[in-house]
C-alpha cells in the first residue's frame, strides 16, 4: 500500500545522469547526499560542481534519514488524474541537520488531517514501487 | 566613473490589449492574439507597426520575433529579446530589456508583449509548462505538480515565521476583485467577491483558498517603447521608465527547495536595485501592481520592497489600504491576475501605464510614480517603476 495512489509520474533520472546515484541509493534503502571531497560542503540537489569551492570532486555519502519539518502543506485540489478521488494529502519539506541542512521533499505518513508543526522531528521511511518497470523507491517521512 | 542608469531615457508610448477570455476560450489563435495586441498598442501610440524594430518577451512566449516581424512587414528587425525563466517573473524584465536596447542605440521602437491561448497547450495549473524540468523528479512522485503545490511551502513558512494571518491574504483577493468590478475588461467584472465567499471557498492547498490563486486566461497585451524625446512628440503622456531590475538572491534556484533564503519572494537585491535606479523610496510610490500567482506571494513581495515590515503585514494589508482612490497603497487597480486576466502579469504593465496617464477605471489619487512587481516566489523575478513627466 503506497501513500499516494498509483499513476503519478515516476522519478525519471535527468538525462545527464547527475541524479542516478541518489535514486540507486533509495532503491537499496540508503539515503545518499552529495558532499564535496575538498571542502566537505553538502549539496542537494546534486550538481556537477561544488557551489562552495568549485571543486568537481564530489562524493555521495550515506546519511541517516532523520530531520525536522522545515515547511509543510496540505493539498486538497487534485491536479493529476491519479488523485481525483483521493482526498487531502500532506507534503513536508524536511531539513537534515546532519547533512549541512539540505532539504528533502516528501509526504508525511499517517492521518492526512494530523496537526503538523514546523520544527517537529521526523524519520524517513522507504516506499518501494516494485510493480513498475523500471522500479523505484520514494522516501517518505513520519512523525518521530 | 559616471553612474550607469536607464532612468528617464525610455518611455511607454502605446498600450494594447485583446479581449480577455477564460482559458481555452479564445476564438483566435495565439499568434493572431499577439498581432492584435501589438496592432492595438501601435494604434494607441500613433506609430506604424512597420516602424517596430525590436520585440521583447518572456516566459518562453511561443510567438517568435522573426515571424512577427515578417507578418507585420517591419522594415528591419534589430532586437529580439527573450527573458529566461518560466512564469511571470519576466513580465517587467521584458520591458527593461527592450528599454535597454533603445537606451544603448540597438533599437528605436521595441514592442514588448505576451500572448497566451492555452486551449491547445495545456494549462499552467496542471504543471504543463514545467514538464520535463529535471527537478520535477524530486516533487511529482509526491504529488507536488502544480505551481500552487510548489510555492505554498514557501508561503506557509513565511506566514509562520512572521505571524501573517489569513485575513491579510483575504484583503489582497478582495481588493483585486473590488477593482475588477469597475473594469469592464475584467473577466471577473460583474462577479463581486466578499469576505464570506472567500472564507467559504474551498482549499486548493492550505493555507490557500480558491480565491488566493490566479485565474488562467487567453489573450494578449503589448506596449510600445520609444526613446523619451520621441515619446514626448506622440499623442499620450509618456510613462517614463525610472527604474527596473531583475534576478534573484544567492542560490535562489537551488532545486529542489534548497534556496538558502527559502521563505522569500526572491526580491532580495532586486527591490533595492530598482529603487536605487529610480531614485525613489517605497513611500514615493503612489500605486502598485503586483503579480498575484498567489496572494501569499504578494504579501512577501510587498514586504521585501519595504512597503511594510513583515511583522506589520496584518495591519497594513486591509481592503481600505489597498483600494483606489485613497487607500494607503492602491493595489492591482484593474483586477490583476486574480480578477482582470492572467496574462502572465503583462496586463499589470499596461495598467501601471494607465495610472500614469490617469485613465484607469480605478484611478489612484497619487499616481505619478507607478510600480509593477513581477511574479513573486519564482526565479528570476523582476520589477519596474514608471514615472510621469513631473518625476524627471
Amino acid at each position: 500500500m503506497t501513500y499516494l495512489p498509483a499513476g503519478l509520474p515516476a522519478p525519471t533520472e535527468d538525462v545527464e545522469g547527475l541524479s542516478a546515484p541518489y535514486w540507486r541509493g533509495l532503491r537499496e534503502g540508503k539515503l545518499l547526499v552529495q558532499r564535496c571531497v575538498r571542502c566537505t560542503a553538502w549539496q542537494f540537489g546534486p550538481e556537477w560542481i561544488c557551489h562552495g569551492c568549485h571543486s568537481f570532486e564530489l562524493n555521495w555519502v550515506e546519511v541517516t534519514p532523520r530531520g525536522t519539518i522545515f515547511s509543510w502543506e496540505r493539498v486538497w485540489h487534485p491536479v493529476h488524474a491519479a488523485l481525483k478521488s483521493h482526498g487531502p494529502y500532506l507534503v513536508v519539506l524536511v531539513e537534515l541537520a546532519q547533512a549541512g541542512g539540505v532539504r528533502m521533499l516528501g509526504n508525511l505518513l499517517g492521518d492526512p488531517m494530523q496537526s503538523v508543526a514546523i520544527g517537529a522531528p521526523v524519520h524517513g521511511e522507504f516506499e518501494p514501487h516494485s510493480e513498475v518497470e523500471p522500479p523505484y523507491t520514494l522516501l517518505h517521512w513520519r512523525a518521530a | 566613473m559616471s553612474v550607469r542608469t536607464m532612468r528617464g531615457q525610455v518611455a511607454i508610448a502605446g498600450i494594447g490589449e485583446t479581449h480577455y477570455y477564460r482559458h481555452g476560450k479564445s476564438p483566435d489563435a495565439e499568434f493572431k492574439l499577439a498581432l492584435k495586441a501589438i496592432q492595438a498598442a501601435c494604434d494607441d501610440a500613433g506609430i506604424d507597426p512597420r516602424e517596430i524594430d525590436g520585440f521583447s518577451s518572456y516566459a518562453n512566449d511561443r510567438n517568435e520575433a522573426s515571424r512577427l516581424a515578417a507578418a507585420l512587414g517591419t522594415r528591419r528587425l534589430r532586437s529580439s529579446l527573450m527573458q529566461w525563466g518560466g512564469g511571470g517573473g519576466g513580465c517587467c524584465a521584458a520591458v527593461a530589456n527592450g528599454a535597454a536596447a533603445i537606451a544603448t542605440g540597438m533599437a528605436e521602437c521595441v514592442v514588448v508583449f505576451r500572448a497566451l491561448a492555452q486551449g491547445a497547450q495545456g494549462r499552467f495549473g496542471t504543471g504543463a509548462s514545467t514538464a520535463g524540468a529535471p527537478e520535477n523528479a524530486y516533487m511529482q512522485p509526491y504529488g507536488v505538480l502544480s505551481p500552487t503545490q510548489k510555492f505554498t511551502l514557501k508561503i506557509r513558512r513565511y506566514m509562520e515565521l512572521h505571524g501573517v494571518r489569513q485575513e491579510a491574504l483575504r484583503a489582497i483577493a478582495l481588493a483585486a476583485y473590488q477593482h475588477a468590478q469597475a473594469n469592464p475588461r475584467a473577466v471577473m467584472h460583474g462577479k463581486p467577491l466578499d469576505a464570506a465567499q472567500y472564507d467559504a471557498s474551498r482549499w486548493i492547498v492550505e493555507p490557500l483558498h480558491l480565491y488566493d490563486c490566479c485565474q488562467e486566461n487567453d489573450g494578449a497585451a503589448a506596449v510600445v517603447l520609444v526613446a523619451a524625446e520621441r515619446a514626448r512628440t506622440l499623442r499620450h503622456p509618456p510613462a517614463f521608465l525610472l527604474g527596473a531590475a531583475s534576478g534573484s538572491g544567492h542560490r535562489t534556484g537551488a532545486h529542489p527547495h534548497n534556496a538558502p533564503h527559502y521563505a522569500s519572494a526572491s526580491f532580495d537585491g532586486v527591490a533595492q536595485d530598482c529603487f536605487r535606479m529610480a531614485g525613489v523610496t517605497p513611500a514615493d510610490v503612489g500605486v502598485v501592481q503586483v503579480y498575484e500567482n498567489f496572494t501569499g506571494g504578494v504579501v512577501m513581495a510587498l514586504a521585501e520592497h519595504g512597503f511594510f515590515a513583515p511583522e506589520q503585514a496584518n495591519e497594513f494589508l486591509t481592503l481600505e489600504n489597498l483600494t483606489a482612490p485613497a487607500g494607503k497603497l492602491p493595489f492591482n487597480t484593474s483586477g490583476g491576475n486574480l480578477a482582470e486576466a492572467y496574462l502572465h502579469g503583462f496586463e499589470l504593465v499596461v495598467e501601471a501605464t494607465r495610472q500614469i496617464r490617469r485613465t484607469s477605471t480605478s484611478q489612484a489619487a497619487r499616481s505619478d510614480i507607478s510600480m509593477v512587481i513581477g511574479a513573486p516566489l519564482v526565479s528570476p523575478v523582476s520589477n519596474l517603476i514608471l514615472g510621469s513627466e513631473a518625476t524627471l
